[in-house]
This record gives structure tokens, sequence and C-alpha cells, in this order.
């Protein structure tokens, strides 16, 4: 999982600038939309992707601890 | 877990009341200022107070206990620990410089919002909560006990060069946040930049002095709440003014196709292009007296000798004298000295010769070619600044801080929010100061200058921060004509947009707080990494609690005593030494981290070697490419800003680790027990 969110990471940080001349031509409300990315954009998803993963990983975590109380011999 | 929340309730209780004592103290000196307190006072009093506050709480939290002084007793709950992060990592360069870099650099300078933002995902995913179940104290600690490795295996070599790793990077780092105070308490109190340096450092020392990581956690957290509340105002007055709407980052988009437009309108501006043509000419001067070295210099020397010598002549005025005195004295030295100083005035002469760029256009650029060189070196500098972001030791020191692995990772959660409600408004007031400079100072009267412009030139006479001079003689000012440093933009917004002084002092002491809270997090770094890593793990392991903390804190003094010094010796701006250090923290620090928490056949050979090739690779690049550091930019790589030289370190201590690990013998069971632990769910 952390490799998938690290190719979203990837592809939003890195992507977008690569081909910001091309997406330059289509506009978000007012903006052009590499502008938004590169201002806003790339940082919102990155704040959404740590959020994901703290709240994915303690699932994860719960699901391994009520698994271990099953089975105390593991 | 039942403690907890009341602990959180009753913080969260005293930073809301703190927030009521502020808001109520920035009322009562804006009233002060109604009834006529003279400017100068107002400064003072922002500083002190503000100063004080961090005393205080420095003196409230004072400790003496290890795992207090170190980590702050691990049990800061994770928004809070978020918002001191968010301090921490709010530098000066941030606060002060950053907006104005992107005022001035336009689409380009947007690298630093995606870099300094999207490293904490990094961060997040990769390295903090594996440091937090570690659960030490520094990040020599991880390495030494991930790697091993010599006398006893207890890792002596790889923590000798985390730890110089961990030291020059924050020290560089921290130098810059030292010359930034010095720069806010000269400019607001009126003392020497000298004597601000050392203001600013009394007020650090108190803090991190007397209670290290837990004083210094709960001063950040007043101070971040000082520094957005600073931050936030002018930019939403701003915001207000020139959109109609007071939340600048969702205002500003219906701004920027009137700026388009505008510039434009500047471009194309026959009166704009006249002061152009003269600053060609100029630069062309600058070129031929270059060509014409070392006649060109003889002859300038001459002159300037004559010109002295003829002022004295006729008895012309004590100033006149002066100034050709002065003439005579700024003389270039030498030959090599003269081509220098020419060749950067025309090139500052063609910069300024340019047409204005759009500020919302990515990459703009003559040719194909000039527009793909621009992108490469957007892509370095966030690679660097990403990679740097995940290996500074006074962030992932904070990983140590919270209760809990899952705190660790909602932690870096808060912290990037707490940084986003900066950052987003950090493009916003760039917009906005620029709209607000293009259409209401740009066509004005030379005879109605707003004051901050003359209050502004005056404070360094040598370099101005802010020049307007009528070049092409029509009375108008034009956009060419003007010129402002990036460091300024922040602290003189308030009053370009028109607001009361004491929004001013606000500022500055959002910008001090966001400068003392970084270097209180970096110092405390420094010191950590010499008196637990080396003194305690390295020299003198049985040494008590009380010793090791008492040593801790006299090598925090030497090491602030030091970076003031240093500071004082007014080095390169801030923006590109901040830029050096996350290069150089990235190609070092961040290989070894992340492969020592994700692969196992890691070993310590690979770790030293890789450190090493990350460390010389970076500083090679750096003292090649970077004409600062004597080398030319014709040497660089694919056209690479020096500053980006962590795009090749990191891929460099990559490769090393790898080759090098595979080709000694495998890790023993010890570091595989440690990396299965680690990255056990809890």
């Amino acid at each position: 999982m952390t490799a998938l969110l690290l190719v979203v990471w990837l592809a939003t940080g890195f992507g977008t600038v690569f081909f910001a001349r091309e997406l330059s031509r289509f506009t978000l409300f007012d903006w052009p939309l590499s502008f938004y990315m590169a201002a806003q954009g790339a940082s919102l998803v990155s704040l959404a992707l740590i959020g994901f993963y703290a709240w994915r990983m303690r699932t994860l975590d719960r699901a391994a601890q009520a698994a271990a109380q099953q089975e105390p011999s593991s | 877990m039942s403690g907890k929340p009341s602990y959180f309730g009753k913080l969260s209780r005293y930073y809301l009341w703190y927030t009521g004592s502020f808001a109520l103290f920035l009322v009562a000196v804006a009233l002060l200022e109604q009834e006529g307190m003279p400017r100068l006072w107002i400064g003072h009093l922002f500083m002190f107070a503000t100063i004080a506050l961090y005393a205080t709480i420095g003196v409230i939290c004072r400790t003496a206990n290890v795992t207090e002084y170190y980590v702050a007793g691990r049990r800061v709950p994770a928004m809070f620990n978020g918002m001191a992060t968010a301090a921490d990592w709010i530098s000066a360069a941030s606060f002060i410089s950053l907006a104005g870099g992107l005022y001035l650099q336009g689409f380009d300078g947007l690298a630093f919002i995606m870099g300094w933002t999207g490293g904490f995902v990094l961060v997040a995913l990769l390295i903090a909560p594996y440091l937090r179940k570690f659960a030490q104290y520094t990040i020599p600690d991880f390495l030494a006990a991930r790697y091993g490795g010599g006398a006893g295996g207890r890792g002596a070599p790889v923590r000798a060069m985390a730890v110089g790793a961990t030291i020059i990077v924050s020290f560089t780092y921290v130098v810059a946040q030292i010359y930034a105070v010095g720069l806010i308490a000269s400019r607001f109190t009126g003392v020497d930049f000298s004597v601000g340096i050392f203001l600013g450092l009394a007020s650090i020392l108190v803090c991190s002095f007397l209670g290290g990581m837990r004083a210094i956690t709960w001063t950040q957290v007043a101070q971040y709440i000082i520094l957005l509340v600073a931050f936030l105002i002018p930019t939403m007055w701003l915001s207000a003014k020139h959109a109609d709407n007071p939340l600048p980052a969702v205002a500003y988009g219906s701004l920027l196709p009137k700026l388009a437009e505008r510039e434009a309108q500047l471009a194309r501006d026959p009166r704009e292009e006249e002061v152009r043509a003269e600053f060609r000419r100029r630069a062309a001067d600058d070129a031929a007296r270059v060509a014409g070295l070392p006649a060109s210099w003889e002859a300038g020397k001459l002159e300037a000798q004559r010109q002295l010598a003829a002022a004295r002549a006729r008895n012309a005025s004590l100033t006149e004298v002066r100034q050709a005195e002065r003439a005579l004295a700024t003389y270039p030295n030498s030959v090599p000295d003269a081509r220098a100083l020419w060749l950067e005035r025309r090139d500052a002469n063609l910069a300024r010769a340019r047409p204005p760029e759009p500020h919302a256009t990515p990459f703009p650029g003559a040719t194909k070619e000039e527009s793909d060189a621009r992108r490469n070196n957007f892509l370095a500098v966030v690679f660097c600044l990403m990679f740097g972001t995940a290996a500074l030791p006074h962030i992932l020191m904070r990983a140590y801080t919270t209760p809990s692995v899952h705190e660790t990772r909602v932690s870096v959660f808060w912290a990037l929010f707490f940084i986003l409600l900066v950052y987003l408004t950090i493009p916003a007031l760039a917009v906005l100061a620029k709209y607000d400079i293009y259409t209401s100072l740009v066509g004005s009267d030379f005879s109605a200058l707003p004051t901050w412009i003359s209050y502004w030139a005056n404070v360094d006479k040598a370099n101005p921060l802010v020049s307007v001079a009528d070049i092409n003689g029509d009375g108008i000012v034009q956009l060419a004509e003007f010129a402002i440093d990036a460091d300024v933009l922040v602290l003189a917004t308030p009053e370009i947009g028109g607001l009361p002084y004491v929004i001013a002092g606000l500022v500055a002491a959002g910008g001090l707080a966001a400068a003392l809270s970084t270097a209180d997090g970096l110092l405390l770094a420094i010191s950590n990494a010499l008196s637990h890593d080396v003194y305690y793990k390295m020299v003198n392991p049985g040494a008590s609690t009380q010793k090791r903390v008492t040593i801790s804190k006299l090598l925090l003094l030497g090491v602030a005593f030091i970076a003031a010094y240093v500071a004082s010796q007014k080095p390169a701006d801030i923006l590109s030494l901040v830029a050096a250090a996350f290069s150089l923290a990235g190609s070092t620090l961040f290989p070894v981290l992340v492969l020592g928490v994700f692969w196992k056949r890691a070993n310590h050979h690979g770790a030293i070697a890789g450190m090493v090739a990350g460390f010389a690779v970076c500083l090679y690049y750096m003292l090649r490419a970077s004409p600062m550091l004597g080398g030319s930019s014709v040497d660089a790589w694919f056209g690479i800003l020096p500053m980006a030289a962590g795009v090749f370190g990191v891929p460099a201590g990559l490769a090393t680790i790898v080759v090098v690990s595979l080709l000694t013998p495998a890790p023993g069971r010890n570091s595989n027990g440690m990396v299965d632990y680690i990255r056990a769910p809890e």
C-alpha cells in the first residue's frame, strides 16, 4: 500500500509539473490548472495521502492486535 | 489511556486562553497607536513582549529529566506535536523570503511550496512511524542500532558519521535562522545588526537551555499561533481589498486573469520599453568595460582619482567630496575584482531590462530548450526539497515525542495541515502584493511615493532592499524602475496594503517566532547529537543522567554562540543557505534511513559508503557549479542549478549503499530482528 500511495504522490508531484505547459490550457474556476496544482493541489493531495495512510495503518494495526489476541501463541 | 483526554483538554484550554490574551494584546497596542504611540515603541513592545513570553514558557517548563529533556517525556498529543512540528518547520525562509521569492519568480517559485509540503509524504510513509517504534532519542541512535559494526558492534562509525551529517546540516540551517533574527530585530528596534543577533540568541537560549525538548515543544506551539495570526491578518486584508473575499487562498483565483492582463499591458507599454532600453544600454556599457580590461580598469581608476582631485580643487561641498571619496574607495582593487563586479552589474542590468514574466504561466522561455531547462530545474528543486525534508534531523526528532506510533502518523498529518494553513496563503500573498504594486504603485507620480518605499530603501544603504529611481525622467513610476528584494515583501506587506503600523509589528513578531522556533529545534538537534551520541554513547557511557543533561546544556550554549558569530559575518542570502542544507540532508541521511527500514540486506559498510558518497557528490556539485563558491555554471550537469545538488546526491547515496552492501557480508541477526520489530504492527 505504501508503494501505491507513493505512486499517487509521484504522479501529483512530478507528473503535473512535467506536463505543466500542456495542462495550463485547462482552467479550474479561473485558475490555470497547472498553477493551481503547483500552488495548492499537490499539497492538498499530500495531506489526503498522509491522512489516509494514518487511518488505514490504524485499522491494520487493530486487526493485527485482534488476531494476536485470538491466537496468543503467535 | 484514560488520563490522556484530560491532559489534551487542559492543554487546549491553556492555548485558547493564550490566543485570547494575544488578541487582547493586539487590540491594546492598536488603541495605543491611535493615541499616538511612536512607531519605534510599538516595535520594541512587540519584540520584548514576545521574547519575554517565550522565556516564561521556557522557565515554567524547565527540566533536568533525561526523557523530558530529549523527547518531552514522549507524551505530546498528536495535534500539538503537529503544531510544534509546523513551527519547527516554518523557518525564517518560509515566513520572510518565500512570498517574496514567489513574487519575483512567479511559477518557478512554486517549486518551494511543492517540495516543502510533498516531502511530508515521505516522512509519514517511510520514516517517522518506524523511528517512533524504535523509541530512542536521536537519529544517529537509530542508524547505529540498525547498522551496527565498529568496535563491539555498537555502530560507532555509523553513529559518528550520522552525527557529523546532523551537525553540518543543522548548523547551516541555524545560521540562516539567526541571521533572520538579527535582520528583524535590527529593523524593528533600531539596534545594530549584531546586537539584534545576540538579543534573539538570548531568548532562544533561555528556552532550550532550561527545558530542552519539553520547553521547546510548548514554546513552539505558542510561536506557531503567533506566526499564523501574523501571516493571515495582512493577507486577508489585502485579499478583502482586491478580491472582496477575506479568504486569500480561495480569492486570488479571480485576480489571476486580471494580473495577467495587467502584465501583458505593462510588457507592451512604450514607457516601460524606454526604461528597459536604458538598462540594456547600461548593460552594454558594462560589457564593453569588461571587454576592455585591463585598460578600462586603469582608466576608470584614474578617472575616479581625477574626480576626487577636481572636487577638492574647486572647493566643492562636503557631500560632493565625500561622494568622490567613496567612489574611489569602492572602486575594484584589481582587474579580476573589476571583472567580477562588472559582470555582476551587467547581469543585474540585463535582468532589469527584461519585460515582466507572466506570473501564472509555467516555464516561460524564448525557445523550447530554454523552457525545458527551467522545467528540469523546477523538478530538481522539488526533488531536493522533498528528500531533504524527509531527512532533516530536527523534524525527524519530533517523531520521538508522541505517545504511540499511531499518534506519530497522525501528528505528521497535523503538521502538514498546520503548515498548509500558512503555505496555501503564501502564493496568494505573492499574487495579491504583485497586483497591488502593479496597479497602484506603477503609474503613480514620483512626488507621491508611499512612505514605505523610502523607509525600506534606507534600512540597508549599501544594498538597498527596495529601490525606485526615475530612470527615463518622466516623473511617473514604471515597473522596470522599481526593484524589491525578496526578503522584504512579507515584512513590508502591511505597509504596502496601507494597514496600521501595529500589523507591521505583528508581522515582525511572526517572522521572529518563525526564526526562533526553527533555531530552537535545530540547536537542540545539534546539542543532542553531541551530548547524547558523542559524549554518552561514545566517550563516556557511564555518565550519570544528570551529567548528560548538563553537558547537553553547555554544548547548546557553545553551539549557539558559534552559530551567532557565523551569522554576524552575513553569509549568502537566506533562501540559498537553506536550500544547501536541504540538499546535503537529503543526499546524506535519506538513503541510509530508508534503506535501513526497508531493505534488510543493507549493512554497515554500505551505510558508511553511502553517506560518504551522497555527501561528497552533493558537495562536489555545489563547489563545481556554483559561481559563489568558485565553480562556474558552465560546468553544471544538464544545466541543473547548484542549489539542487541533491538530485545527484540522493541517487548516488542509494546506489552506493546497494552496491557496497551486496559486495560485503550480510548484516547479523540483530539488525534483521530490529527491522522486523520496527515494521511489525503495534
